[in-house]
């Protein structure tokens, strides 16, 4: 047989009916809802007089825009709170498990989902959220769709899609102290552009992905969608079944053996083809910072804020110089003198215990700077109970960071959790779009060691320099 | 969903790369639980100051442009979100057809669901475009039959389309009820389909 694609196995194992007028009816393992994307969906069901085809594949939990206060069972917003009430009844009609604000399950969709043992290798999974690509660090085809998408799988189960074409990202050669897969990732997108992926599924192989933890691996796929990719991939190993071994939510007991041999014949077979692929040599990798209002606008930490001049054609001159001006840059800055005013540590791309851990032990001993205010938002309650039952908690707040409940919080600051104008950010998150974490507030995207130093030092700090006191 | 066939209307020129979802919606309009009246917010934080006065220099409060049908603009344009909010938006406040030379794969996607006509032309075809709407309105139709635009002043550009988002915008299929027809392969399809246990929480 030819030698096949992870991708190309994930999409033939699914399709239900091949080449509707060009489009494939895929049929989807996972449907994971939130209270922000799937409201019209319900509504939409409910006019047709339509059922939800398959509640027991279906899971929601609330994220996107509760509070992360302490005391956070009363929204004060009303429009947030009738969006919270709305999920819950839909849930409540539809027969939809819901892992509420109680529960001690609760937590941003793609944390919760790997956590639970819900991803699994070889599975379609779909949510009405652009960062579902997170799921495919467990070799499943994991992508977002808009809301009428998440009403026809909610009617069917499936979903008409129009194959994308594939790019292989190979990565080799070890990655060095202190550089992270979010270096990585946001090393890629400066290379390649924001919409370097675009109509393609990305597969990530090599030898510094396979080093990887699962947590690395979920924020570099977590972020394929900021390269303009359909989705991202890493093919399944040992490092993969033993994350998922005991969660709760995977086959267990008997079903255990049988399941890793099918996850097992998820890679990529020896000699399948590409339409694209781009090497990169991760040795030389530097931790990167966002200077702009896009992903790809990042460099190392080393370096200076980049002259518009400089750019290749006039529209990147333009949007350099867009950016600049938005983000109250100058050109020729060293990227370790911006000083910052505000520290995020959260998000679906890195709100995970690796994450917290991380940040963790570079502020151990440490108090932040008088001019910054920071904040940590686990991913998930079990990353938060995990962090409190290895003391992280108290590392935070004796540093002089407020400890969080879990929820997507400030990187798109749907909540009150939010910048104020012209306040500069390092955040862990993945978007650094104008006014995403707050209208006229000013992202800079870095890892959680990355943003952890800044909080310390007020500005962005080399942590590869970084005296640890642990 | 209405078919849609052809459209003329007036081009406002948005001469913008990679446009995110963020911008064309921003979150706080996000917690409406309806899908209608987006349209006020579009484009929100260029459009208005932060004491709530349109934006003078903001390319659709120019005079020219209030009565604009057709959205012109640079690559990648609805990158970023998942959010339909950012079509809905589009669609309330007027608009018929986007052109650009790329758009991201989400956003073409609830484009086609809502009936608004993602058009993809060469870059040197939209500057051309561009160059035109900014001496004056430019009135563009779009025919979807004969995939192509066309100007009075002559400018006259084939565009081609994937023929499945073609063909559920010519006919405004309701992708849904399509899908149902399928019944008897998905259930053939769940009968088979692999599983590991049932799960349940």
């Amino acid at each position: 047989m030819r030698p096949r694609s992870l991708f190309e196995k994930i999409w033939n194992n699914h399709t239900v009916a091949a080449d509707l007028n060009g489009a494939d009816l895929l049929y989807i393992d996972l449907h994971l809802l939130h209270e922000v994307t799937s409201p019209q969906a319900f509504e939409g069901l409910r006019q047709a007089g339509r059922k939800l085809r398959r509640p027991d594949l279906t899971f929601a939990t609330l994220d996107h825009n509760v509070p992360t206060s302490t005391n956070r069972m009363i929204i004060n917003d009303v429009l947030a709170s009738s969006q919270v009430e709305a999920l819950r009844r839909n849930c409540a009609e539809f027969g939809v498990p819901l892992f509420d604000l109680d529960s001690p399950d609760q937590g941003i969709v793609h944390v919760i989902g790997p956590e639970l043992g819900l991803t699994q290798p070889g599975m379609t999974i779909v949510c009405g959220d652009s960062h579902t690509s997170t799921h495919g660090a467990f070799g499943a085809l994991a992508f977002g769709i808009g809301t009428s998408e998440v009403e026809h799988v909610m009617a069917t189960q499936c979903l008409l899609q129009k194959k994308p074409r594939t790019m292989l990202v190979n990565f080799t050669s070890k990655l060095g102290p202190g550089v992270t897969a979010k270096d990585l990732i946001l090393a890629l997108i400066a290379k390649i552009g924001v919409d370097g992926a675009a109509g393609h599924a990305i597969e990530y192989a090599g030898d510094t992905i396979r080093a990887l933890s699962m947590e690395s691996r979920m924020t570099i796929c977590n972020m394929s969608i900021e390269a303009g990719a359909r989705a991202g991939m890493i093919a399944p190993d040992e490092i993969t079944f033993s994350y998922l071994k005991d969660r709760r939510l995977a086959p267990s007991g008997k079903q255990w053996d049988p399941a890793k041999s099918y996850w097992h014949e998820h890679g990529s077979d020896p000699g399948a083809t590409f339409d694209k692929t781009v090497e990169f040599d991760s040795a030389s990798l530097a931790p990167f910072v966002t200077w702009g209002t896009n992903p790809a606008m990042a460099a190392p930490v080393t370096e200076c804020v980049p002259y518009p001049e400089k750019a290749a054609n006039e529209s990147s001159r333009n949007s350099m110089a867009r950016a600049l001006e938005y983000m109250g840059l100058r050109p020729g800055t060293p990227m370790e003198e911006i000083a910052i005013d505000r520290v995020f540590i959260g998000s679906c791309t890195n709100a995970r215990l690796e994450d917290i851990r991380a940040a963790a032990r570079v502020i151990k001993g440490y108090r932040i700077s008088n001019r910054v205010q920071a904040m940590v938002v686990p991913g998930s309650q079990k990353v938060k109970h995990a962090a409190e039952q290895e003391g992280l908690n108290r590392v935070f707040q004796e540093a002089g960071f407020e400890w969080r409940e879990p929820g997507c919080s400030m990187c798109l600051g749907m909540n009150p959790d939010r910048l104020n104008p012209q306040e500069r950010c390092a955040s862990t998150s993945n978007r650094n779009f104008e006014g995403r974490q707050g209208a006229g507030g000013r992202t800079h995207l870095v890892s959680p060691a990355m943003a952890a130093a800044a909080a310390i030092t007020g500005r962005f700090t080399d942590i590869r320099a970084w005296h640890y006191k642990d | 969903m209405q078919p849609f066939k052809t459209h003329t209307g007036i081009v406002a020129p948005l001469q913008r790369e990679n446009v995110d979802t963020d911008q064309i919606i921003p979150k706080q309009f996000l917690k409406r639980i309806e899908r209608t009246g987006y349209g006020d917010f579009l484009f929100f934080d260029w459009r208005f100051k932060s004491d709530g006065r349109p934006n003078a220099e903001f390319e659709l409060n120019e005079p020219a442009n209030r009565r604009a049908t057709v959205l012109l603009t640079g690559k990648n344009f609805g990158c970023g979100s998942s959010r339909e909010h950012a079509v809905w938006a589009l669609r309330d406040y007027g608009f018929r057809v986007v052109i650009a030379s790329s758009f991201a794969d989400i956003f073409a996607n609830n484009c086609i669901k809502n009936g608004l006509v993602p058009v993809v032309l060469s870059s040197d075809k939209v500057a051309a475009l561009m160059t035109r709407a900014a001496a004056g309105p430019l009135s563009l139709k779009i025919d979807l039959e004969q995939c192509m635009a066309t100007a009075q002043d002559g400018f006259s550009c084939p565009f081609q389309m994937d023929p499945f988002q073609r063909t559920c915008l010519l006919e405004g299929t309701d992708e849904i009820g399509a899908t149902l027809k399928c019944l008897k392969q998905i259930e053939a399809y769940e009968a088979s389909r692999q599983t590991f246990g049932s799960v349940n929480c």
